[in-house]
């Protein structure tokens, strides 16, 4: 082995990996995530990937939106004929933060084993856990491929801020995505907000895509354990409840009482999210909140909202619902303070399975096509 | 050790080969050893304990060199430089402490430099009792062969780690109650206390060569091979670092070769296993005996790859400083039968012990007064070797349970060795490959199923795993 020989190896190695980063960056394989060994060699996930400690979940956060739905259980097979379609979309009550799959809505209403039309209700989870009303039309918008004949869309206010609306990860990290909805729905959003994250020419290329690329391939690895141990999420045996003594703040993200900013909240998102649905009919549902009994619960119910802004954004809710035809079921008191979790918006099982209730029969009441 | 810290020694090494071709190349070494003991070290949550440990490894390794170099050779003119060095950077690196910054070279900030004075007028003052008033006779050396052998034990007896501990946090003023044995993690003290005691048994027996001190501490301490091996042979490693360096476009070609294979083994194909390989959790979640056995397997490839790769990378490291460290595998899982394995399986290791356990017990049990039958003789030193290799890893039922598993697999493979000689030797050859190949595929699952007891923690979770894997769970 000469020193030429060693050189000249150093030289071609070095000259195709910059050849087969260019080539990265020409082909853009952005549709690389849609290559998956879930629904194949592993069976598919019953909820979006997330996890914050991959090694006790088996499970991870990744914003690769093709490769989120390729791992989940509705990617297997077509729509059969017999089957009628339920989307559940939302945030992390609707994912089921603390809930094994089959405790979720999505879960516990497939469990139902209810019949519309003739056909089987299979329902699908969809919820991811970050509260976003943009995220939320980012998922259904891609989410009208599967063929739903009915969308559930559990919201609550905190969704609906205009200046949270991309600060989610998954939602920075899509911007073209967002781009694309900001145009086609007219979304009073900025497509230059600092908060997208629009990738160089150097992101694009094999090192910048490094991470993306490493997410990708660990989800594929992840599905080792998922089917080994049908573990998704970490449960620990303790963990810290929602809080009930709260701080004296009446401020809504910058808002003063007496009156909450019509012009500040996404109303219009949610206006685009049910134009994305187009003729499949989306049940919006006021999710259930905590109702704290404890220090300063005479200003906020909870953690997230004092009083007079929830009180009024909820009035404005009914009166959209009322004047736009939306079909809108409000439980946001349904559940006990006893069955809030860790959040003032995650639920137990009996939690769900008062919504779940709820929702049954509001499903049955749906018109067939 | 890190990514960062490979990449590091790289070109640490690089560096070193390049600019120390003629002189310079053993104080280099040797402080770069003694660096990397220091910046090796992990954190520990004992106040000090990650410089001490650091410090006594450095002091360990001075008072073996004074016991195992005849009194002739213990020359001051040839040897202060080492100390110099040794002395210099324990002191340097205390001053850092002052510096207000926070250095990569020492796992947390480093004690007052009064107690390192006293720490180092204390070493000074038993090495110079040691190099004054004995010689490496067969008495002083059993005392330090004990010594450390109760040093390891303490470190891998957790019961007498947590009671260490518990005295060091007590010393300090720290809680007792958060004592723990992981508080005692002394970075590769496995590795150099059996290159200690290798010098300590050699020099009882004469064939330990003349050194000076700066080669025994790089012997020793040689960072490559700190943390992962091998475990050299000390004449064999001083005739590399005696030998002039000219490096050839080969050996940086096999230095690379050696390098990037190793980095791809251990980050790329461990650590991708590593997600997925069988540990405590996962061991009690997963519900039906395929996956379970994927598990297995996987943390089967993943202990190799980890294992080899490291190997592979203090190789390279090695090669570019112009030492050939021995090598550790070669392909151990594509072995025939257990016999094989183990000569193919962390080879210096099993060198070790075969030259300092199973052969002189061996020699002892033939030729001892009450004589055993050779099969008795067998099932006795395989097993205790085993027993004492698993408890080489941690003293734990479990590792007990690992030996014992290996000893029986090698005193019945003895056995049907003997048994089948010359018996398969007629058959033809398509059938003698068909039973090589049922060999290998035998030999990788009876090993794998050794690692239960190898990854789990207890003799319990182990019995449930392995119930999984019989599909009777």
């Amino acid at each position: 082995m000469s020193g030429s020989f060693l050189r000249n190896v150093l030289l071609k190695g070095l000259a195709l990996f910059l050849l087969f980063d260019l080539a990265f960056v020409a082909v853009n394989p952005g549709s690389l995530g849609r290559v998956s060994l879930y629904n194949h060699v592993f069976p598919g996930r019953p909820r979006f990937p997330f996890g914050e400690d991959p090694a006790q979940s088996y499970n991870l956060s990744l914003s690769n939106l093709d490769a989120m739905f390729a791992s989940l259980v509705i990617s297997a097979a077509p729509k059969p004929a017999d089957e009628f379609r339920v989307l559940v979309v939302g945030d992390s009550s609707s994912w089921g933060i603390l809930l094994r799959p089959a405790e979720t809505l999505a879960g516990q209403l497939e469990s139902a084993g209810l019949n519309l039309c003739g056909k089987t209700v299979r329902v699908y989870n969809l919820g991811y856990p970050t509260i976003s009303l943009t995220k939320d039309l980012m998922v259904l918008d891609y989410a009208m491929r599967f063929q739903p004949d009915l969308i559930i869309w559990p919201i609550t206010l905190e969704a609906f801020p205009l200046d949270s609306q991309l600060t989610s990860p998954i939602v920075a990290n899509n911007a073209n995505r967002v781009d694309a909805l900001i145009a086609r729905y007219q979304l009073p959003l900025n497509p230059a907000d600092p908060a997208l994250v629009h990738p160089s020419f150097w992101d694009q290329t094999l090192i910048g895509q490094r991470r993306s690329l490493a997410d990708l391939f660990r989800l594929q690895m992840y599905g080792v354990l998922w089917s080994a141990t049908g573990i998704d999420q970490s449960y620990p045996v303790d963990y810290a409840h929602a809080q009930t003594d709260l701080v004296s703040d009446v401020t809504y993200h910058g808002m003063q009482p007496p009156t909450l900013d019509e012009s500040k909240l996404a109303f219009s998102v949610l206006e685009a999210g049910l134009r994305a649905a187009g003729k499949t009919p989306v049940l919006l549902i006021n999710e259930p909140i905590l109702v704290s009994t404890g220090k300063n619960s005479d200003l906020r119910y909870n953690f997230y909202y004092p009083r007079w802004a929830y009180d009024q954004w909820r009035q404005m809710m009914d009166q959209k619902a009322a004047s736009q035809g939306w079909d809108y079921l409000d439980l946001w008191k349904l559940v006990p303070a006893d069955q809030f979790t860790n959040s003032a918006i995650h639920v137990t099982p009996a939690g769900e399975a008062l919504v779940t209730g709820s929702v049954e029969n509001t499903i049955l009441q749906q018109s067939c096509p | 050790m890190t990514l960062a810290y490979i990449l590091v020694f790289v070109i640490i090494a690089a560096a070193l080969g390049v600019a120390t071709r003629r002189r310079g190349r053993l104080p280099l070494l040797l402080a770069i050893s003694a660096l990397a003991v220091y910046a090796l070290q992990p954190a520990l949550p004992v106040r000090g304990l990650d410089f001490w440990l650091p410090t006594l490894t450095l002091g360990l390794t001075v008072l073996g060199w004074v016991l195992t170099t005849p009194r002739q050779e213990r020359l001051w003119r040839v040897n202060w430089p080492g100390m110099a060095i040794l002395g210099g950077i324990v002191l340097v690196l205390g001053l850092t402490r002052y510096l207000g910054i926070s250095l990569p070279l020492t796992a947390s900030n480093p004690p007052q430099m009064q107690e390192i004075l006293v720490f180092l007028a204390i070493l000074c003052a038993a090495g110079f009792l040691l190099w004054r008033f004995t010689k490496p006779g067969k008495l002083i050396l059993s005392v330090a062969f004990i010594i450390v052998i109760l040093i390891f034990l303490l470190l891998k007896v957790p019961a007498l780690s947590n009671w260490a501990s518990q005295v060091l946090r007590g010393w300090n003023g720290q809680s007792v109650s958060l004592a723990s044995p992981l508080d005692l993690r002394w970075l590769g003290f496995s590795y150099i206390a059996f290159r200690l005691l290798h010098t300590f048994r050699d020099r009882q027996s004469g064939r330990l060569p003349a050194v000076s001190l700066s080669e025994y501490v790089v012997y020793v301490i040689f960072f490559p091979a700190l943390s992962a091996g091998p475990i050299d042979r000390i004449e064999r490693f001083i005739g590399d670092l005696r030998h002039p360096l000219s490096l050839t476009s080969e050996d940086y070609g096999e230095a690379g070769k050696r390098l990037a294979v190793g980095l791809f083994k251990k980050f790329v194909i461990a650590d991708t296993l590593g997600l997925v390989a069988l540990n405590a959790t996962n061991a009690t979640q997963v519900h039906t005996s395929g996956w379970a056995w994927i598990l297995l397997y996987a943390y089967a490839f993943q202990i190799y790859f980890d294992f080899s790769g490291y190997t592979d990378i203090a190789i390279g490291l090695g090669r570019l400083l112009g030492i050939k460290l021995p090598e550790n595998f070669k392909a151990p899982y594509l072995k025939p039968n257990l016999t094989q394995f183990w000569n193919n399986w962390h080879m210096t290791l099993t060198q070790w012990f075969r030259t300092y356990y199973f052969n002189p017990v061996t020699r002892a049990l033939r030729s001892g007064k009450k004589k055993l039958s050779i099969t008795s003789i067998v099932f006795l030193t395989q097993m205790s070797t085993m027993v004492l290799i698993g408890l080489w890893h941690g003293v734990s039922w479990n590792f007990v349970a690992w030996g014992v598993w290996h000893g029986l697999g090698l005193f019945f493979h003895n056995r049907w060795s003997e048994w089948t000689k010359g018996r398969f030797a007629m058959l033809p050859m398509y059938w003698q490959k068909v039973l090589n190949a049922g060999g290998v595929l035998l030999t990788f699952h009876f090993v794998a199923i050794g690692w239960v007891f190898f990854a789990l923690p207890s003799l319990s979770i182990s019995g449930q795993f392995l119930q999984t894997l019989a599909g009777l769970k």
